[in-house]
């Protein structure tokens, strides 16, 4: 049995379980559900023993024919970003299981079958080298979360699910349009077949086709990142969302995007990539200091979260089309980062909604005093999210600030304006709800964490120590599979990669 | 021809299906006085079985396919393909109409006489290969589907629908009959294959002679499968009509209607393609355009299932305007999909929508899902597939369609047939939120229980539609092969 082929079919077989769990006995759910995202973790952990840490290219391969005519295959592999990738994915699927755990009362036996249904889609999506598989993944992913949204989220919850469902399709039919001309063209929807032939000049596309498959890929990427201004789902998303669900959008689901602008949009239209990436660029910074400044005004916790999302992605967007290995490493990195940070935060700020049923910061104060341990994870969070050295964020957010200076200086001057940003609207955000007078309304309702919190919270605070101490354990992969993306964008290529200044060549060379 | 027309075996086998549903439609007729007995119990169950010798009957036939009378019907694959299809599409409009009927206290015979007759000019639609054959079939279903849309004769709005589908749809088949005028007196035959041989041979007529009577036929055509700009009966129809003639309405004279489509334009008129594919262009835009946008604005769920079917339709000529094998292909498989989920759908409508269909806007099905999780998931199945989401038939279909069309080089509809698919998203959507994310209202707590008659016409389109979806393969590597009509 193939070790990722089992991380795919544990969470699929939980689901088509979960489905026959009776509705009677909801903690018969929980349990099972608890149970194989515990299996499928396990199983994905397994894979790091099996990656190949000193190849850059896909491992692990699974290929079936699916269908004959047209010649669709079953074709899964990974690679040092889709490996980390299937990790997050698995690694917060337990722990949106934990934190639903008392969050979730209704319908309890469908909302861990579609929270599993989602970790199949999720890690589908990052597997597939097919791309009519991974367009199937891309889409059945958002089934899941529509009725996570739907069903479970708060006040405007149907709006939001809506809304949130209509802007990815509108996004993903011109994405398959895409594919199919690109089958058209190419006679398969094998993805390194379609490199292969990209590289032999068998198969070139004139600057106008190229660029009209780039924006057709690229805005259903943009729309999921979501890059402004394309962002207006998600903070409708990520608030009316049931905290599993905001934990899963932020963390992974995001993370389709930018994977596919790594994974698929540049190497497959490299030209057209490079001649739109000032202007993405820009876009990028936009929304970095657009999502900063609007989160700094948000009355209400889950919505500045919400909005430091389209900040944090912007740093990731930014790093990609910086078109360098270090920034493309800390576009991977920060992907990771913001997984693991912004996932916390979120499930942080379900656990203070569990206890005090509001998500409005003035109607908390003073937190530190009732419940201190968690006002300490939520403090190591924060300063983790605002990029505090020896914090996972700090290493990622320094990677793609330096790609973006290599790119152009102006880049990273205006990003960094994003990082000090980021420390004010967090910091003070902090300072409101955990500081401050201790209301009575706060005190009668603050239990600090119980265990099962404490199973949720540290293996976050763990990650994000260790992923900001020893990042080369993470980051080993991930540069061999940047650097194979950064050398198939210059296949093609009118002309090369114009890095400016001799040190940043060199920086490019020492890899 | 050597052997006597009449009693040659050979044709009586490839004719058998019809033959098999015509006995047993008229047998049905005689027994209801016979037996005076007025239950759906005894004819449904008679017309089921009908149905399923019907099915064996075409597949046996197609064991020994060929020309049957003298080049008049034709058993091919896809004649075979839309035989099945519509014996299939009456075996599911059947399952739910036990209840149905039982509920509205209209179990009578004629119901499942006359819904016997309509498929099996359908059938013979399937089959024809002759322009008279087809208009004998094409009246044969008509004029039963008629009297099916006003079967509820207490009902005025049954009245409305039947009066206004006879007198468009008459007129209709008045313009077809003229195109086969035109054609027979243009070419000397009515035989398809002959037609196709000499407008492609030394003495064809004027081109512009025969466009007049494609333009003819189209419009008639169009209104059948109702495109664009021939559909605006559709809406009325199929919310007058009882809710099992109307999934019937949707799916089985539309299928068969678009078997003669393709069949008549892919091989008479094959040759003069490039006159009449800005037409169908035209008409697949409009029809996915106005159906969309009209479907996003009602609140009766019949109507919008309506206006969702001329949209589909509108997808179906999308794959006729890329004139090629690999789209007849592309449009048989979108037809079986789509036949599956419509009819499931208009299936959980008429078990919701109680006794004198009181119950069929939108809000009527709010939380279904608590009252009754399993037609829920069913109607979710549907409701998935027609906006086309991956690992349902319907998504496997508009791909093929669209793939078909962009290797024909249509772009732009291509382009416009996928942002109108995701329009089509948010009013599928609007049913998807009332089941599952609202309270129960009056008609989801008033719902009747399953019984297993309705079960299994929930779980058949649901297999089928999920089997389209995983396995697409099955159905459409016979369809690719069957697509070839020019004999």
């Amino acid at each position: 049995m193939n070790l990722l082929l089992l991380v795919l079919l544990l969470p699929a077989a939980g689901f088509l379980i979960a489905l026959a769990l009776p509705r009677s006995s909801p903690a018969s759910s929980r349990y099972w559900a608890l149970a194989i995202s515990l299996v499928t973790f396990l199983a994905s952990l397994a894979l790091l023993g099996w990656f190949d840490r000193s190849v850059a290219g896909d491992q692990l391969t699974v290929d079936l024919l699916w269908i004959s005519s047209p010649e669709i295959r079953f074709h899964i592999a990974a690679d040092g970003v889709s490996l980390w990738l299937v990790l997050l994915s698995t690694f917060l699927t337990p722990i949106c299981v934990l934190i639903s755990w008392n969050h979730i009362q209704s319908r309890v036996k469908e909302f861990y079958a579609f929270l599993l249904l989602l970790e199949v889609g999720l890690v589908g999506v990052f597997l597939a080298q097919d791309l009519f598989l991974f367009y199937v993944f891309w889409e059945v992913s958002l089934v899941p979360m529509y009725f996570l949204i739907g069903i479970w989220g708060h006040e405007r919850r149907i709006y939001a699910a809506v809304k949130f469902f209509l802007y990815t399709m509108a996004g993903s039919v011109l994405m398959l349009a895409a594919i199919i001309y690109l089958y058209n063209r190419a006679g398969t929807f094998g993805y390194a077949a379609i490199l292969d032939q990209l590289a032999s000049g068998r198969l070139a596309f004139t600057a106008f086709e190229q660029m009209l498959l780039f924006l057709a890929f690229f805005v259903a990427f943009a729309i999921k990142v979501p890059l402004f201004p394309l962002h207006t789902w998600l903070p409708d998303a990520h608030v009316e969302a049931p905290t599993a669900g905001s934990v899963m959008l932020a963390s992974v689901m995001l993370k389709m995007g930018t994977f596919g602008i790594l994974h698929y949009a540049l190497p497959l239209f490299p030209a057209a990539a490079r001649r739109c990436a000032p202007w993405i660029a820009v876009l990028a910074i936009i929304g970095i200091i657009y999502g900063a400044l609007v989160a700094m005004v948000q009355p209400n916790m889950k919505k500045l979260v919400a909005y430091s999302s389209v900040s944090h992605l912007g740093f990731v967007v930014l790093g990609i089309f910086s078109f360098t290995q270090i920034g493309l490493d800390g576009a991977v990195y920060q992907m990771l980062n913001h997984g693991i940070t912004t996932g916390a935060l979120f499930a942080l700020v379900g656990l203070m909604y569990d206890r005090r049923h509001s998500l409005a910061i003035e109607d908390y104060g003073g937190v530190a005093t009732a419940a201190p341990w968690l006002s300490t994870v939520f403090l190591i969070t924060t300063l983790a999210s605002i990029g505090l050295p020896l914090l996972n964020n700090f290493v990622g957010e320094f990677l793609v600030l330096q790609g973006a200076a290599l790119a152009n200086f102006k880049w990273a001057i205006w990003a960094a304006l994003g990082v000090i940003l980021s420390a004010c609207y967090m910091l003070w955000m902090y300072q409101r709800v955990f500081y401050g007078e201790l209301k009575d309304a706060v005190r009668s309702h603050m239990p600090d964490l119980n265990l099962r919190e404490w199973a949720v919270v540290v293996p976050l605070i763990a990650m994000m120590v260790w992923m900001g101490v020893y990042s080369k354990s993470f980051l080993d992969p991930v540069g061999k599979t940047t650097a194979r993306v950064l050398e198939q964008t210059q296949v093609n290529v009118p002309y090369r990669v114009d890095l400016r200044g001799p040190a940043s060549t060199e920086v490019s060379r020492a890899r | 021809m050597p052997a006597s027309p009449i009693f040659n075996p050979t044709d009586l086998i490839r004719f058998l299906p019809e033959i098999i549903l015509t006995a047993m439609g008229t047998l049905i007729m005689v027994l209801d006085p016979l037996l005076n007995r007025r239950e759906s119990k005894v004819y449904g169950t008679l017309s089921l079985a009908t149905l399923l010798a019907a099915i064996l009957a075409a597949i046996y036939a197609y064991s020994d396919a060929g020309p049957a009378f003298g080049g008049m019907l034709i058993v091919d694959g896809f004649a075979t393909f839309f035989r099945v299809l519509v014996l299939g599409v009456g075996i599911l409009t059947i399952l739910p109409s036990f209840s149905f009927l039982k509920r509205q206290q209209a179990e009578t015979s004629e119901f499942h006489a006359l819904l016997l007759f309509s498929i099996a000019g359908q059938s013979i639609m399937a089959a024809a290969n002759d322009l008279i054959i087809i208009f004998i079939g094409l009246e044969i279903s008509s004029i039963a589907s008629y009297i099916l849309a006003g079967y509820l004769r207490d009902d005025k709005r049954a009245n409305e629908a039947a009066l206004k589908y006879f007198l468009l749809g008459s007129f209709a088949t008045g313009f077809f009959l003229y195109g086969v005028a035109l054609i027979y007196g243009e070419t000397g035959s009515i035989n398809l294959s002959v037609v196709h041989a000499v407008v492609t041979g030394p003495d064809a007529p004027l081109p512009v002679m025969v466009g007049l009577a494609a333009a003819l036929m189209f419009v008639g055509l169009a209104f059948k499968v109702s495109a664009s700009p021939f559909q605006i009966w559709a809406p009325d129809v199929y919310q007058g009509a009882p809710t099992p003639v109307s999934a019937f309405l949707s799916a089985g004279p539309k299928a068969a209607a678009f078997a003669i489509f393709l069949r008549i334009f892919m091989t008479a008129f094959a040759p003069i393609g490039h006159a009449w594919a800005p037409l169908v262009w035209a008409s697949a835009l409009l029809s996915m355009t106005i159906g969309n946008f009209a479907a996003l604005l009602q609140t009766n769920v019949k109507r919008m299932l309506a206006y969702s079917s001329i949209a589909h339709a509108g997808y179906v000529m999308v794959a006729l305007a890329s004139r090629s094998e690999v789209g007849i292909a592309a449009a048989m498989f979108y037809l079986a999909a789509y036949a599956c989920m419509n009819v499931g759908a208009f299936a959980v409508v008429s078990h919701l929508s109680g006794k004198g269909e009181r119950y069929q806007s939108i809000e009527d099905f709010a939380g279904l899902a608590q009252k009754q999780p399993f037609v829920a998931a069913m109607l979710s199945i549907f409701l998935l597939s027609l906006i086309g989401v991956p690992l349902t038939g319907g998504f496997f279909g508009k791909f093929y369609i669209f793939k078909a069309a962009l290797e024909s080089h249509l772009v732009w509809l291509t382009v416009l047939g996928l942002l109108n698919s995701a329009v089509a998203a948010y009013y599928y959507l609007r049913l998807l939120v009332m089941m599952y994310f609202r309270d129960p209202g009056e008609a989801a707590s008033s719902a009747e229980p399953l019984t297993p008659a309705f079960s299994a016409a929930l779980i058949l389109p649901a297999i089928g539609t999920l089997v389209l979806g995983i396995f697409p393969g099955w159905v459409l590597d016979f369809a690719g092969r069957s697509a070839s009509l020019v004999k």
